[in-house]
């Protein structure tokens, strides 16, 4: 792969093809449909409530006795009968509005999101030769496929860079409606995002210190040999396999702080509570997105739920081993380059959604926990707060890496 | 096929509407707008040459760093001329170049 | 870079740049440079300087279109409607490109330098492996991956450190000379 753009030829682009159909179609929209489930039921147990637990197939609509509920947990069919429900509603566009404007917010929000997705690694790698034996042949069969949509040198910083782009869909949607609560919400969630970007982009450059690599595929390999970042354990992590030697847990300080401000940053980022100020209901309505309704609401609720995904995944790429099984090497699942039989490929991927899904958990734990903050406070937070302690993270870990010459 | 002329004329179009803007515009925002198009289109003709001039066997990165410093410092740049802007705005009410003309003898 | 993705990548970035200059209301403005600079970062791709496209669209994309688009919103700036634009100009300035043009194509069409593709010029991995003093990077070198993050940082704090100071004090100057400059007046 010298150059990622010298090798595109037909089957690179099949392959990337079904990639991304299988990644964003398959894996992150629904995701997003469900985590609005999760959500609602978990906000529910947290407030000693029941939720949406009603939900299924209407069978009795078509003379059944019951209705069908699948896995027998109610509730599970909602995320579609929320869709239909938006798809249904009626679309109103003000008269007041910036019309071209106030179309385009929505999908801007929408785009970048789905596409900083591109560069997490989703899984090791799918061997596909099994399929030579019930008579699928072709060359491309031969190599295993690498389980990343495009596997660029500059992961992170490609995900940030395409992430900052979301805040035009904001911008827009508030400056567009013409409406006071709608323009709050906008200058509000703008620079909240800018301010927060910063505290983000200096909290993973310890971490980046201590991988040498930009690269995620790289990152999570590393992770999967030598223990997570925040979990070393095995390989080159655990003293007790190293030698005694404790360098990597002494770097698990700056980690952690880096980890703690990623992780607040990142909820900055997406306009989730406790940092939901652009979209603050008791001062603003609901902040930017006053005058949307129907599927164009509906497209800047995805864009938070997809935005809080691929968070999600990257904190888990780069703090939590992304695919890696813990404990691989001593089980023998660990990922081996070309050698990776297939079911262990397909146990890397359902190992990595069950990471994301806790995290999204944790992400709806915090916000129906935690009240809102003030955005006075919120600002000096990230500028007086992270911004500084971001900076003095990557000096002791340059110290740490300094000392015990990692 | 694409050579180092196409890379070279293409930067210099873009470099061409900045300057027409910068001299046809007299909203001072568009104005700053297109001169940083202009810088970013001398980057590509640095970046262009970059690629082309190989030394060892790899592209010349003194040119990339000196991108990077131009971004750098256009950054700067923006964040400065924007406050200078508002400032204007303050006092002018307006962001007309012809409305600066105090020192106009 | 196939000659299609190029072209389609140059004229976006062409088109949009026009765009800027064309447009009377600031945002329209605004929103095309962002496109435009888009289009520009892909082409820095696709001269293998995946970092500086990356950076084009952080810094520039993210932070200073928002910056701009964030100024003409708070200034509520509208489109100069009904002013007509100042004719001696517009003719100057397009005078002006058409020259410019001219004598760039005039010059880049003897320029027999030029005529190399990137295919003429392919990166040699293996002579960069050998001269390469760093592990991390000689190792991906060695892999054939450009690590060009890497060698942009290597440059940087190897040739240049100086200058990566001075660049710092000149960001911190020119916060410090925003805050001054936004700060209304108070008596």
């Amino acid at each position: 792969m010298g150059s990622f753009l010298d090798s595109i030829n037909l089957a690179f682009l099949i392959a990337s093809a079904v990639k991304i159909v299988f990644f964003a179609f398959m894996v992150i929209l629904p995701m997003v449909a469900y985590s609005v489930y999760l959500e609602r039921r978990i906000s529910a147990i947290i407030q000693d409530r029941v939720g949406p637990n009603r939900t299924g197939i209407p069978l009795t609509l078509l003379g059944f006795k019951k209705d069908s509920h699948i896995f027998g947990i109610g509730g599970l069919v909602q995320p579609l009968a929320d869709g239909l429900k938006f798809l249904l509603k009626e679309d109103f566009t003000p008269a007041h509005v910036n019309k071209f404007y106030y179309w385009l917010a929505p999908a801007i929000v929408m785009v970048p999101a789905l596409l900083t997705a591109a560069v997490i690694p989703f899984g090791s790698e799918l061997d596909l030769s099994w399929l030579t034996k019930i008579g699928v042949d072709g060359a491309w069969l031969h190599k295993p496929i690498k389980l990343v949509i495009a596997d660029l040198n500059v992961g992170p910083l490609f995900t940030f860079a395409i992430a900052s782009l979301g805040v035009y869909g904001i911008v827009l949607a508030g400056w567009s409606s013409n409406s006071k609560y709608s323009f709050l919400g906008g200058v509000r969630s703008s620079s909240q995002m800018i301010s927060y970007e910063i505290a983000l982009g200096l909290s993973i450059v310890p971490v980046l210190m201590i991988f040498g690599d930009l690269n995620l595929s790289k990152i999570t390999e590393y992770q999967d040999a030598n223990g997570w970042l925040l979990f070393p354990a095995w390989g080159k992590g655990a003293p007790w396999e190293n030698g005694w030697h404790f360098g990597r847990w002494a770097l698990l300080v700056p980690v952690f702080i880096s980890f703690i401000i990623f992780t607040v940053s990142m909820f900055a980022e997406t306009n989730r509570a406790p940092f939901d100020l652009p979209e603050c209901e008791t001062e603003l309505v609901a902040g930017y997105h006053t005058e949307y309704s129907s599927m164009k609401f509906a497209l800047f609720f995805m864009g938070e739920y997809a935005a809080m995904i691929i968070g999600s995944g990257l904190a888990v790429t780069l703090f939590l081993g992304g695919w890696s099984i813990p404990f691989a090497p001593w089980l023998g699942l660990d990922y081996k380059a070309g050698a990776t039989p297939a079911w262990l490929g397909l146990a890397h991927i359902a190992c990595f959604l069950a990471k994301v899904v806790c995290f999204i958990v944790f992400f709806i734990w915090v916000r129906w926990t935690l009240p809102r903050f003030r955005y006075d406070l919120l600002m000096k937070l990230g500028w007086l707060v992270f911004f500084e302690l971001a900076l003095a993270n990557v000096i002791l870990t340059a110290a740490l890496l300094m000392y015990f010459k990692i | 096929m694409i050579t180092l002329n196409h890379y070279l004329f293409v930067s210099g179009i873009l470099f061409a509407i900045g300057l027409t803007g910068v001299v046809a515009r007299r909203n001072i925002l568009t104005i700053y707008m297109c001169l940083e198009m202009m810088l970013s289109a001398a980057n590509l003709t640095l970046v262009a040459f970059s690629r082309f001039h190989l030394t060892d066997g790899l592209p010349d990165y003194n040119a990339q760093a000196l991108v990077f410093f131009t971004i750098t410092v256009a950054a700067a740049e923006v964040a400065v001329g924007l406050a200078i802007i508002v400032a204007l705005y303050r006092t002018k009410h307006s962001v007309d170049v012809g409305a600066v003309d105090n020192l106009k003898g | 870079m196939p000659a299609p993705l190029f072209y389609f990548f140059s004229l976006l970035m062409l088109i949009f740049g026009a765009l800027v200059v064309i447009c009377r209301n600031p945002v329209a403005s605004a929103l095309s440079l962002v496109v435009s600079f888009v289009g520009l970062a892909a082409l820095f791709i696709s001269l293998d300087a995946y970092f500086i496209g990356t950076i084009q669209i952080l810094v520039y994309a993210g932070a200073v279109m928002v910056l701009f688009l964030f100024i003409i919103m708070l200034l509520d700036i509208r489109a100069e409607a009904g002013r007509k634009p100042n004719m001696l100009a517009v003719v100057g300035g397009i005078a002006l490109a058409v020259i410019f043009l001219v004598q760039l194509g005039s010059v880049l069409s003897k320029n027999e330098m030029g005529n190399k593709t990137v295919a003429d010029v392919p990166i040699n991995y293996q002579t960069a492996a050998q001269v390469q003093k760093l592990d991390t990077i000689k190792a991906d070198l060695q892999n054939s991956t450009l690590p060009d993050a890497k060698l942009v940082g290597q440059t940087l704090f190897n040739r240049y450190p100086f200058q990566i100071q001075l660049i710092g004090c000149l960001l911190l100057v020119g916060t410090v000379g925003v805050v001054l400059l936004s700060k209304r007046e108070v008596n």
